[in-house]
């Protein structure tokens, strides 16, 4: 019962929302060119879709999310793990963890335009380095929160070797701390895309600021719709893989 | 018979940020194969670290500690069971108990045949798809003995094993321990902090006491098997223990 309440009055409000959204350029409180009534995205999305637009800038998007995201949490993680695992890596590596760390990844943009141009890889590089500081300190934190007592049951029952300590105990000790970094990684890694792309590197980011530039507001609120929905439909996949994965927490 | 554990004037002394502590001192002890012994001693006696350099995870800073189990095949010479029971969270029942077994000698289908063994052993079959999070801390302990029994270890190191466990599934777990004993005879030191518990499963009971802790008594028990809990034979003897203990414990 309260689960049917909560869902109708999520959908009440929702549609609250759109019927406010639709009357403001409706009733001219504000003109249709600067806000699109949502009665008009049905037939912009058709024309994006229909000219190839659309899938082709989705696709490019998803390429670059996909490769630096990949890069970027495997690098992290296996640094972060590593360094874990080693304190004299971390000792080694705190000055300059300490210098890199803080540079917020937007800030990169200049030196990935400089090193790749405006170009597929600029964009894989500035995903890849945010994702990789999450997952770096997600990993790192992780490992030192491992309970030493399991790792002296692998010693205890001859598994004494750095790989078998790894794999047996560590890695999926650590497995639920770095899956929640991955996980924020994954939305990071979003923003990192539209704001490379906005920069000029094809892709979804760079469709919209074109549109943006031709004053399509129209297209412009396809492709915010469109983020939403591949950010959420990418969140919710995530969640469904890990809740799979640690099925063995309580 | 040969000693299958052996220790020599064996002492232990941990450094941390400089500062030496003397934990064990010269402590000597033959262990003939299939004797159940039981150490007591009270807390911070050192009685765990003596588990862990028998088991060889920690070297002996003093002395010589020599065992005479070998590992051979699937078989670990020592295995410990701890007091709260360290079962992989993330690994089923099954994978727990067959976890030792994972060396690479031992086909997949083995292992499980093993663990299956262990398990059934300890009372625990019908459990291979659980959690440790699913069972209660009694059946939890009985997966870590069949982890333990699962490698077929010549010796087996308990570090108060039933301490966290309520009492009457620490009677059931006692009564399937000297079950076990007196099935696969392996050789067993178990710590423990209940004279009662010791006298009642132990060959021989062995006193450790003191800051560093040494050898303060050796004590055979030779009351028959199957033995009672309440068996007014054992009255003096644990009298004995505890103006050993207790001495030591108010000096």
């Amino acid at each position: 019962m309260k689960r049917t309440r909560s869902l109708a009055l999520g959908a009440l409000g929702f549609f609250l929302f759109l019927g406010l959204w639709e009357s403001l350029p409706a009733f001219n409180i504000v003109p249709a060119s600067v806000l699109p009534p949502p009665s008009a995205l049905p037939n912009a999305f058709w024309r994006e879709v229909s000219n190839g637009i659309w899938f082709s800038s989705l696709l490019t998007s998803l390429r670059n999310y996909l490769s630096g995201l990949l890069i970027g949490s495997f690098l992290g993680i296996a640094l972060g793990v590593a360094t874990g695992m080693s304190a004299t890596l971390e000792s080694f590596l705190s000055w300059v963890v300490r210098i890199l760390r803080p540079i917020p990844g937007l800030a990169w943009v200049p030196f990935a335009i400089l090193w790749f141009g405006i170009d597929p890889a600029a964009a894989i590089f500035i995903i890849s380095t945010g994702v990789f500081w999450i997952c770096y300190f997600a990993a790192l934190g992780s490992v030192h929160a491992v309970d030493r007592d399991l790792i002296e049951v692998a010693n205890a029952f001859g598994f004494r070797r750095t790989d078998q300590r790894l794999i047996k105990v560590i890695l999926p000790a650590a497995a639920p701390g770095i899956l929640i970094g991955f996980r924020t990684a994954l939305g990071q890694a979003w923003m990192a895309v539209v704001a490379s792309e906005i920069f000029g590197v094809p892709g979804l980011g760079q469709r919209m600021m074109q549109a943006s530039n031709l004053l399509a507001s129209d297209i412009v609120v396809i492709y915010m719709a469109t983020m939403a929905a591949l950010y959420g439909l990418i969140d919710t996949t995530f969640v469904m893989l890990q809740s799979r994965v640690l099925r063995w927490k309580r | 018979m040969e000693a299958i554990i052996s220790l020599r004037g064996v002492g232990l002394t941990f450094t941390r940020d400089g500062e030496q502590t003397e934990v064990l001192r010269g402590l000597d002890l033959d262990v003939a194969p299939g004797r159940f012994i039981a150490v007591l001693g009270p807390s911070g006696v050192g009685k765990s670290t003596l588990l862990r350099v028998i088991a060889g995870l920690l070297p002996p800073s003093a002395g010589i500690a020599t065992v005479n189990a070998r590992a051979e095949g699937f078989r670990l010479p020592v295995a410990l069971v701890f007091q709260d029971s360290r079962l992989l969270p993330w690994r089923t029942v099954l994978s727990n108990a067959g976890f030792g077994l994972e060396h690479g000698k031992v086909s997949k289908r083995e292992r499980h045949d093993k663990a299956r063994a262990a398990l059934a052993l300890v009372g625990l079959p019908g459990f291979d798809k659980r959690y440790p999070h699913e069972m209660s801390g009694g059946q939890r302990q009985r997966v870590a003995l069949a982890r333990a029994l699962a490698v077929d270890p010549d010796i087996l190191l308990m570090d108060e094993p039933f301490a966290a466990v309520d009492a009457l599934t620490r009677e059931a777990l006692q009564d399937e321990l000297a079950r076990i004993h007196a099935a696969t005879h392996k050789t067993i030191i178990f710590v423990t902090h209940s004279i009662t518990e010791a006298v009642y499963l132990a060959d021989e009971v062995i006193a450790i006491t003191g800051k560093p802790g040494r050898l303060a008594a050796s004590i055979p028990i030779d009351t028959p098997r199957p033995r009672r809990r309440d068996d007014p034979d054992n009255r003096a003897l644990i009298t004995r223990l505890r103006a050993i203990l207790g001495e030591e414990e108010t000096a």
